[in-house]
């Protein structure tokens, strides 16, 4: 049984924000003893979907949620936006697509640092991205 | 907006990153120093991230276009000091920082930089003949 610890959310509007969302992710990454390589992975991830949210979905929040699942720990973090949404999310994931000035590696390195990826969105609805990642695993 | 100094040594202009930079300040960072390239006539510049525990995409694209720029204006970048989990973080994100030269630590850094950049006369001598 996967349960919820703990959880906060953060408003990001600007680029200001996404340095308190690096900061509140190393926070609870170092808490829950995250190795120096899980809690960069992790944080860096962050960084990337949070500056999404300012960049291309007109700011939203960040949630984050320590987990317990049996005898492992990992941390569940949530982007949402209200902003135009993605008609093609599968175009987005790939490498280099991008709809912006940005490299275009965001989505899809956000994904390969984490343990779990989630992506919801539809154009009109907004963006909803949810990453996973377990303390010790690959 | 915080800004980061730029220090000029000689034909270098050294940067060291020591706080967690927000996008407008990596972009005012890049302008910054692609304009000191330019009025300081820099042959060479070495970013010394060795304090950054992140290195985006932002910020990754914010080094190689520094160092891209720098390289059409006739100075050389070197980024040292690049943690190990910063750099295992940068490849698995997709960044692989091809065209950024690197070196472990700012000592190194320079000696690369002195060796790059010998053959080159010193400005100042250059001035000295016009």
């Amino acid at each position: 049984m996967r349960s919820t610890i703990k959880s906060e959310s953060l408003p990001v509007r600007g680029s200001g924000e996404v340095v308190s969302v690096r900061h509140l992710v190393r926070r609870w990454a170092v808490e829950l003893g995250f190795t120096i390589v899980e809690q960069t992975k992790i944080v860096t991830a962050a960084s990337e979907l949070a500056r999404n949210m300012v960049d291309y979905g007109r700011g939203g929040t960040m949630t984050i949620e320590a987990l317990e699942e049996g005898p492992r720990k990992g941390l569940r973090l949530i982007f949402e936006d209200q902003g135009p949404g993605i008609p093609d999310i599968e175009m987005a994931l790939r490498d280099g697509f991008t709809s912006g000035s940005g490299m275009g590696l965001g989505l899809g390195g956000a994904r390969r640092l984490s343990n779990e990826f989630e992506i919801r969105s539809a154009p009109g609805e907004g963006t909803r991205v949810a990453i996973t990642r377990w303390k010790g695993a690959a | 907006m915080e800004r980061i100094p730029i220090l000029k040594m000689g034909r270098f202009l050294l940067v060291s990153i020591q706080v967690d930079m927000d996008d407008r300040t990596a972009m005012s960072l890049q302008d910054d120093l692609t304009a000191r390239i330019v009025k300081d006539r820099a042959k060479g510049v070495l970013i010394d991230i060795s304090s950054l525990d992140v290195v985006d995409s932002f910020i990754g694209r914010m080094l190689a276009n520094t160092a891209a720029m720098a390289h059409i204006l006739d100075a050389e970048t070197i980024v040292v000091g690049m943690q190990p989990s910063v750099a295992i973080t940068l490849v698995e994100l997709g960044l692989s920082l091809k065209g950024v030269r690197s070196a472990l630590n700012v000592e190194r850094g320079m000696e690369l930089l002195r060796t790059i950049v010998q053959d080159d006369p010193e400005p100042d001598a250059l001035d000295d003949q016009e």
